[in-house]
């Protein structure tokens, strides 16, 4: 399910190039606006479609397995700090959600690695990469509950 | 209907509203009001004051060099630095192709213009010369509206107008949307991690300019 670009949103920013993993999004020649220049090497990563400040940019089923009348879009609103879904299914089922990206407005938790010391010998030979002990908790700190993280647990499935 | 017509006309036409970043929006602003000026001061100065027996009031040939310069500034502003095969691809900024029609067309009509008017006030034997690639430059221009960008003038408006009309009938071209704006939404479950957190959590990515080519 390829990428492919609303020609009329599109203002040719440059942010889906500048994101694109596969480096397939690139500035059309004729039009300035981005397009896939590959569609058969999408996968459908969704970045770019995250990125498009315009919402110009959406994902499509090829015919054969998605009929028409289905729609996954994405919405990332940065300034709120959500990401929204909306996914309608060919029987005209609409599902709706709506999740934080961050708890913390941009830029404030980026790691000082200037602070940070330098890592012994011993950790450079061993098989952790930088700040593995801790942040996937192999340190001795107690469980990571949802209690802990302040949250707790619904009976159902909530959306 | 109407009043988004008219949102349609303030915001996104006369304030070039759609931009997301600052400086391209600052950019078309100049071209794009520089243009009207140069335009209609153009049209003016040819068709109401064409003889030295009607001479135009100093105002109107001031403003058809300032909005030329306008022109000139965005333009070349536009087509050195801001243009996205530049500023994300990092192609040269002398790398050429269809979509620069427009712009060059635009910036070199002006750029003659001017050139020609300079050399004519300074009574150069040259100026017939760049009076001719003005008339080139200008033709071009307005020749090739219906293959190059130029055509953004008709559909933009238009397509600025149907995004406004379906987020106004809550089609919203299938876009969500829900947001952390409405209360109902700020109690879900999912967003009890931002129940604290700022409702302006500030830019993301796009803090940077997408220049990581």
């Amino acid at each position: 399910m390829p990428t492919f670009v609303y020609m009329t949103r599109c203002d040719g920013c440059g942010h889906c190039v500048d994101i694109c993993p596969s480096d397939i999004m690139h500035i059309d020649k004729t039009y300035r606006r981005a397009y896939n220049i590959e569609p058969s090497m999408c996968w459908e990563c969704y970045s770019c479609v995250k990125a498009c400040p315009q919402d110009a940019i959406d994902v499509r089923g090829y015919a054969d397995f998605a009929p028409l009348g289905h729609s996954v879009r994405v919405q990332r609103d940065e300034k709120k700090g959500t990401i929204a879904w909306r996914i309608k299914f060919r029987n005209g089922t609409e599902k709706n959600f709506l999740s934080p990206i961050t708890t913390k407005p941009w830029g404030t938790a980026i790691p000082k690695l200037a602070d940070v010391p330098a890592p012994s010998p011993e950790m450079r030979a061993g098989e952790l990469l930088y700040s593995e002990p801790n942040y996937i908790r192999m340190d001795d700190g107690p469980l990571r509950t949802l209690t802990a993280a302040g949250l707790k647990m619904k009976k159902g499935v909530y959306y | 209907m109407v009043s988004i017509a008219i949102k349609t006309g303030v915001v996104d036409v006369l304030a070039s509203g759609e931009f997301c970043s600052a400086r391209r929006r600052l950019a078309h602003l100049l071209t794009m009001y520089g243009f009207v000026v140069y335009v209609v001061t153009t049209a003016l100065l040819v068709f109401k004051y064409p003889t030295p027996a009607t001479p135009a009031p100093a105002i109107v040939p001031l403003l058809w060099w300032v909005g030329g310069l306008m022109v000139c500034a965005g333009g070349y502003w536009f087509w050195f630095f801001i243009r996205a095969d530049v500023a994300a691809e990092g192609n040269s900024p002398l790398r050429l192709m269809r979509a620069d029609l427009f712009v060059l067309s635009l910036v070199g009509s002006v750029t003659l213009g001017l050139t020609w008017a300079a050399l004519q006030a300074n009574g150069s034997g040259a100026a017939s010369f760049f009076f001719l690639l003005y008339i080139i430059g200008t033709t071009v221009l307005f020749g090739t509206v219906a293959w190059s960008k130029f055509a953004h003038m008709f559909f933009k408006p238009a397509a600025a107008f149907e995004k406004r009309i379906s987020m106004a009938n809550g089609t919203a071209e299938n876009l969500p949307t829900l947001t952390r704006d409405d209360p109902e939404q700020r109690a879900r479950h999912s967003m009890e991690l931002l129940r604290d957190a700022p409702m302006d959590m500030g830019l993301g990515i796009k803090r940077e300019p997408p220049r990581h080519y």
